[in-house]
C-alpha cells in the first residue's frame, strides 16, 4: 500500500510526499495537526494540510530566518519570536550567548507539545532559562509593548487561517512600537512565483514598507515550500542589512551552519527582476 | 433528519419540546420543504426565469448552484407567504414559539416591513401615536404613509457620550396624559447604541390607558436567547415587535420577523403586510429565517454567552488602550438608560481627539475593518452569532494603532446635544405638500418636507413637518464635514433640502 501527502500549491499544482506512516493527528482549537515520516524529508509537521516543516530542509528556513538579522546587528539582546512554535527558530536563537532574553508568542499550545513529542531535533531549547513562552495571539501580546525588543522574528502560517492577524497593517505598526531604536522585524514572506503567494507577499510588503525606513526582502531555496522559492522581509528602523553586516564578528562566534554565510547574506538580497518588479511601489 | 446542537437542550425563554402544531424547534419546514423540491427534480415552467440557475450561468458562478436551485417561486409544496397555510405557517408557529410570541410573520422586506407593519396596523390617519424622537428612518416613513400625528417623547441624553438614550417612564407618563386619544407607543428596545429604556413599566403604563406597545427590536433579536441580556419585548408584555433576526441572529440580510401578542389580529396584521410586501418572497430569505430560528432556539443561549464574553473581553482590551472608552452597565441610570446590551460594542471617541467617524473610516480605509457605523463622538462594532477572537484581536490592535498615529487634541471638537423638534405639520402633510429644493444654510425657518439623517443610524436629523433651526443646520454641515454619510434628501448630494413651499 502506498500512502501520500498531498498539498495544492495552486489549484492546478499539488506536490506530493510518500508517506512512510502517520505519527499524530489533532484537531486543536486552532487548527489540524499532523506529523508524518517520510523517507525524503524525515519527519514532517503540516497545519491545516500545509507544510510547516520537514526534519530534511528546516535548517534553510530557520538559518535564513534568524542568522540574517544576528549577523546585521550583533548587539541584539532581547527577541521576541512570533509563531516558530516548532522551535526551529528557537534553536537557532539559543546558540547565541549575547541574547539575554527571549518571549515566544504560539497562538497553539498543541504545536508546541506536538514538536516536543515529535520534532525533537527542533524543538530541542524550549526550556533554555533565557525562553519564556506565552501560548496568546501575537497581536494581542504585542499590543502593550513598547520599544522593548531588538528583533522580532514572525514566524508564522500563511495569511489564511490563524495567522492573518500576523500580516495586517496594524501588526506591523505594533511591531514598529515594539521595537527599540535599532529594532529589526523579521518575517516569512511569502513566495513570489505562484499568484496567490505573489499577491500575499506584495500586500505584506506594502504594509510594512509605509512603517519602516529600510524594508528588504530576501530569498532562500526551501525545497517544501510552494515553487521552493521562498521570501523572507527585513524591516527595520536605521539598520541596513548589508551595509551594517559586520561578518567578520559573526564568523568570529564560530557558529557551525549548514545553509547561511556572510557571503550568501549579502546575495540573499539580490532579487531577480520579476521580484524587484512585483515589489515596487 | 439532520439535527445539529446539543438535543435537549432547553433555550432560556421557551420549551423546545413541542409546538402548537406538534412541531419539535428542531425542525425546519420550509428548509425542510425546500430539499424535497430540489429531490423531486421539479421541471420549472413558471418564474424565476433564470430556471435554477441555468438561464444565468455567471450569477449561478457566482452564488453556488444550490443557492440558485432554490431562489424558487411559491408553489403548493413551499407554501405562499401571502397566505401561508402550510410550510411557512408551521414555520411562522415554530418562530413563535421560540420568541415567545403569539405569532410570528415572516418578512423578506427588511426589518422597514415589520416596523411600517407595526404602526400600520395599530393608526389610522389622523390618530396619534408616542414615539421617540430617535426612531429608525422607517417609523417616520410609516407616519408618512399612513398620515398619524406623532407625538414625540425626547429621549434621555448622555451628555458626556453625546447619545440619545431611552425614554423616561415619567415622560412617557406625560405623553399619554397630555395625549390620552393616541393610539400607541413604540418603544426602541435596544437603541443603535445599545440603550433601553424600562420596557415592562412602559408597557404596563400604555397598557393602563388602553395604548398598543410597538417595540422596534431591530437591534435586539439576541435578547430572546439569554437571561443576560435585557428584557425581550414580548417577555415585557409588549403587543407587537419587529425583529432583525438578520442582524444579530444569522439569517440573509433583509429577513426579519413581525412578533405579535396575544391581543394581535393575525388576519388583520396580514392584510397589512400584503400591501407592501412583495408576492414573490424569496425561498432564500425564509429558509434563512427558518434555519437562524432553529440554531437559536436550539443553541442561542450557548451562542449569546460566548457572544456576550466576547464583547466583554473587548470592552475591556478596549479600555486597556486608554484614551477610548467602552461603555457598558456603568451608565445606566434606573430610567433613561434602563438596561445594556452589552454585545453592544459601542465606543467613545473624543478622548483622543477623533469623531467616531474618522474612526470608523480609519479602521476601514487603513485597516480593512468594517463596523456598523460611526458618529460624531462614538463608535459601535456589532459582535454576533459569527464572531471569533482573532477578528476582535485585529479590531482592538486597530484601534491602538489608531490611536497611536491619529490622535490629537479633541479641543474643537463639537458637544452634540439633543436636538429638540418642532413639528408644525404632520410628516404626511409635509412629505406631500408643494415644495421647494433650498440650499441647506437657507433652511432656516422653513418645514423640512423630507428627512435627513446620517446613515449609519439612519435616525433623522430633521424629518418631515418638523421646523429646521439654525442648530440643525450647523449640525448638518458639520457632520457633513466630518465624513459622515448623510442621506434622506432627493438631492443626491445632500446640498440642499426640500421644504415646505410658502411656510
Amino acid at each position: 500500500m502506498e500512502l501520500w501527502f498531498t498539498e495544492e500549491h495552486t489549484e492546478n499544482v499539488r506536490f506530493s510526499i510518500k508517506v512512510e506512516k502517520t505519527l499524530h493527528t489533532e484537531q486543536s482549537e486552532f487548527q489540524r495537526i499532523d506529523v508524518f515520516e517520510s523517507k525524503e524529508f524525515g519527519r514532517c509537521l503540516t497545519l491545516d494540510g500545509l507544510m510547516m516543516v520537514t526534519e530534511k530542509d528546516e535548517f534553510i528556513y530557520h538559518d535564513m530566518i534568524v542568522h540574517v538579522p544576528m549577523a546585521s546587528n550583533p548587539g541584539i539582546q532581547k527577541v521576541l519570536v512570533i509563531g516558530a512554535g516548532d522551535g526551529g527558530a528557537i534553536r537557532e536563537l539559543t546558540r547565541y550567548e549575547g541574547i539575554a532574553h527571549i518571549d515566544l508568542v504560539e497562538i497553539d499550545e498543541r504545536v508546541v507539545a506536538v514538536s516536543r513529542e515529535f520534532l525533537p531535533g527542533l524543538a530541542s531549547k524550549f526550556d533554555d532559562p533565557r525562553v519564556s513562552m506565552h501560548f496568546e495571539d501575537g497581536l494581542r501580546f504585542i499590543r502593550t509593548c513598547e520599544n522593548e525588543y531588538d528583533l522580532i522574528i514572525v514566524d508564522s502560517t500563511d495569511p489564511f487561517g490563524p495567522g492573518e492577524g500576523l500580516f495586517t497593517k496594524e501588526f506591523y505598526g505594533n511591531c514598529y512600537k515594539a521595537l527599540r531604536e535599532n529594532g529589526i522585524l523579521v518575517n516569512q514572506h511569502e513566495s513570489p512565483y505562484y499568484e496567490n503567494d505573489a499577491k500575499a507577499m506584495t500586500r505584506a510588503h506594502s504594509r510594512i514598507a509605509p512603517f519602516f525606513p529600510v524594508c528588504r526582502v530576501y530569498q532562500a531555496h526551501i525545497p517544501t515550500y510552494p515553487s521552493g522559492h521562498w521570501l523572507f522581509g527585513f524591516a527595520s528602523k536605521g539598520i541596513d542589512p548589508i551595509r551594517d553586516l559586520d561578518a567578520d564578528a559573526w564568523n568570529r562566534l564560530g557558529l557551525k551552519t549548514r545553509y547561511y554565510n556572510t557571503d550568501l547574506h549579502a546575495g540573499s538580497f539580490m532579487l531577480p527582476n520579476y521580484v524587484l518588479e512585483l515589489l515596487e511601489p | 433528519m439532520e439535527c445539529f446542537g446539543s438535543p435537549g437542550k432547553e433555550p432560556y425563554m421557551n420549551s423546545v419540546s413541542e409546538g402548537k402544531n406538534g412541531l419539535s424547534q428542531s425542525r425546519a419546514p420550509v428548509y425542510e420543504a425546500l430539499q424535497e423540491y430540489k429531490s423531486l427534480r421539479v421541471v420549472p415552467f413558471d418564474v424565476p426565469g433564470h430556471k435554477q440557475g441555468r438561464g444565468n450561468p455567471e450569477l449561478t458562478e457566482f452564488l453556488g448552484k444550490d443557492c440558485l436551485a432554490v431562489d424558487v417561486n411559491s408553489m403548493k409544496l413551499l407554501d405562499n407567504l401571502c397566505h401561508p397555510v402550510s410550510v411557512i405557517r408551521e414555520a411562522e408557529e415554530l418562530a413563535a414559539e421560540a420568541f415567545g410570541a403569539a405569532h410570528a410573520f415572516f418578512i423578506v422586506n427588511g426589518t422597514t416591513a415589520a416596523v411600517q407593519a407595526m404602526i400600520l396596523s395599530v393608526v389610522k390617519p389622523g390618530e396619534e401615536i408616542i414615539l421617540p424622537r430617535n426612531v429608525h428612518r422607517s417609523s417616520i416613513a410609516a407616519l408618512v404613509l399612513c398620515g398619524a400625528v406623532p407625538v414625540y417623547v425626547d429621549p434621555g441624553v448622555d451628555k458626556e457620550l453625546g447619545i440619545p438614550l431611552g425614554m423616561s417612564v415619567s415622560d412617557v407618563e406625560k405623553a399619554i396624559l397630555a395625549h390620552p386619544e393616541a393610539k400607541a407607543v413604540v418603544v426602541n428596545n435596544p437603541t443603535y447604541y445599545g440603550v433601553c429604556s424600562d420596557l415592562r413599566a412602559i408597557t404596563e403604563l400604555a397598557h393602563r390607558h388602553g395604548m398598543k406597545v410597538l417595540a422596534d427590536e431591530a437591534h435586539g433579536t439576541h435578547f430572546y436567547f439569554s437571561d443576560k441580556l435585557p428584557l425581550s419585548a414580548m417577555a415585557a408584555g409588549a403587543d407587537l415587535a419587529a425583529v432583525s433576526m438578520h442582524k444579530t441572529g444569522g439569517s440573509l440580510t433583509q429577513s426579519s420577523f413581525l412578533l405579535a401578542g396575544k391581543n394581535e389580529s393575525e388576519g388583520h396584521i396580514r392584510q397589512i403586510l400584503n400591501l407592501t410586501q412583495t408576492t414573490s418572497a424569496s425561498y432564500l430569505l425564509m429558509s434563512s429565517l427558518d434555519l437562524s430560528r432553529r440554531n437559536l432556539a436550539l443553541n442561542g443561549v450557548k451562542i449569546f454567552d460566548e457572544v456576550i464574553r466576547l464583547a466583554d473581553y473587548g470592552r475591556d482590551e478596549i479600555n486597556k488602550l486608554g484614551g477610548y472608552y467602552a461603555y457598558s452597565k456603568e451608565r445606566t441610570n434606573g430610567d433613561t438608560f434602563f438596561a445594556f446590551d452589552t454585545t453592544k460594542l459601542s465606543v467613545f471617541t473624543r478622548n483622543i481627539g477623533l469623531t467616531g467617524v474618522e474612526v470608523y473610516d480609519l479602521l476601514r480605509d487603513e485597516y480593512g475593518i468594517q463596523i456598523e457605523f460611526g458618529d460624531l463622538g462614538n463608535f459601535l462594532a456589532v459582535i454576533s452569532v459569527g464572531d471569533r477572537e482573532r477578528e476582535l484581536e485585529r479590531l482592538v490592535s486597530a484601534l491602538s494603532e489608531i490611536k497611536r498615529r491619529y490622535s490629537k487634541d479633541p479641543y474643537g471638537l463639537l458637544d452634540h446635544e439633543y436636538i429638540h423638534p418642532i413639528v408644525d405639520m404632520t410628516p404626511q402633510s409635509a412629505f406631500y405638500a408643494d415644495k421647494i429644493s433650498l440650499p441647506i444654510a437657507e433652511c432656516a425657518g422653513r418645514i423640512a418636507a423630507e428627512s435627513v439623517m446620517c446613515y449609519p443610524p439612519g435616525i433623522p436629523i430633521v424629518a418631515p413637518g418638523e421646523r429646521i433651526t439654525k442648530e440643525i443646520i450647523d449640525y448638518i454641515i458639520y457632520a457633513k464635514n466630518k465624513g459622515s454619510f448623510m442621506t434622506g434628501t432627493e438631492d443626491i448630494a445632500v446640498n440642499e433640502i426640500c421644504v415646505v413651499k410658502g411656510r
